[in-house]
């Protein structure tokens, strides 16, 4: 039985990403969100799902957050970053953002709750080598585009991230 | 083999949905780029929780499957966007987005 570790985690990644939107220091924020990178791998594990959660931790948590971290670093924001959010982050300015998701959550609750079978996961175990099978059969044309995607963001970071190294090194 | 799990679909369904609202609303009452870019990630992260669950409701590898092509979309969201946040940050010396709106640099 271990549905309420389901819960225990669901509570962690909720009260972790809400802290993660509203730091004001970045790499407090960055660290939140790993937290709740991590209880969502928790959970993937619980649904039977030991690829994608091994993906969220080795992807999301390792390599995009270090990359947000590096960025964080490397402009050296720090302390004026801090008194900057406190100007930008006034009270008043959360009042319609919240309004707009309360609204949100009442439309997309409704449209959950209005399935009619109750379905109930079981948690059943799908290996990674299922996953391979039907990734490298009936979603092989998604695979090639994924790769062409990933190529088209590298020439785009690298073409963005070269202007401003050689504009340094000219200073 | 299973995990032992026996919970309602729709208790992980209103998990992805609170997770993708905090995002939407961080989103929203963030100026600085590198936030909503972090609540973005939190958005595609309740995505992909959907998915999953779908998928371990029937127990089929489709659901990781479209996760894993989630990943692959943001990991080359975040390389350009973070190219962009250097950009920003050093035309414009902030990282005010509201300050990024002629887009012609």
């Amino acid at each position: 039985m271990s549905f309420w570790l389901f819960y225990v985690s669901a509570a962690v990644a909720i009260a972790t990403a809400i802290l993660a939107v509203t730091r004001k220091n970045a790499s407090h924020a960055l660290i939140y969100l790993v937290v709740t990178l991590l209880s969502i791998a928790v959970i993937f594990f619980l649904l039977g799902a030991p690829f994608a959660a091994a993906l969220e931790i080795v992807i999301y948590a390792g390599a995009i957050v270090v990359l947000f971290l590096f960025v964080v670093m490397m402009l050296n924001l720090g302390r004026s970053l801090v008194a900057r959010e406190s100007q930008w982050l006034r009270p008043g300015m959360w009042v319609l953002p919240a309004i707009l998701s309360g609204v949100l959550f009442i439309v997309f609750g409704f449209t959950v709750l209005q399935t009619e079978d109750i379905a109930r996961i079981e948690g059943q175990i799908v290996p990674p080598k299922e996953v391979g099978t039907v990734l490298f059969h009936e979603y092989l044309l998604g695979v090639e585009l994924a790769g062409v995607l990933l190529l088209a963001a590298l020439v785009g970071a690298f073409h963005l991230g070269r202007r401003y190294m050689d504009e340094r090194r000219e200073n | 083999m299973t995990t032992a799990i026996n919970i309602p679909l729709e208790h992980v369904f209103f998990l992805a949905i609170i997770l993708f609202l905090i995002g939407a609303f961080g989103v929203l009452i963030r100026r600085n780029i590198i936030f909503m870019l972090l609540s973005l990630e939190l958005m595609m992260n309740a995505c992909g929780l959907a998915f999953v669950a779908a998928g371990a409701r029937w127990g089929e590898p489709d659901g990781q499957i479209m996760f894993m092509f989630i990943l692959a979309l943001a990991a080359a969201e975040v390389a350009v966007a973070l190219g962009l946040v250097v950009q920003l940050s050093r035309r414009f010396e902030t990282l005010d987005i509201d300050r990024a709106e002629e887009l012609n640099g």
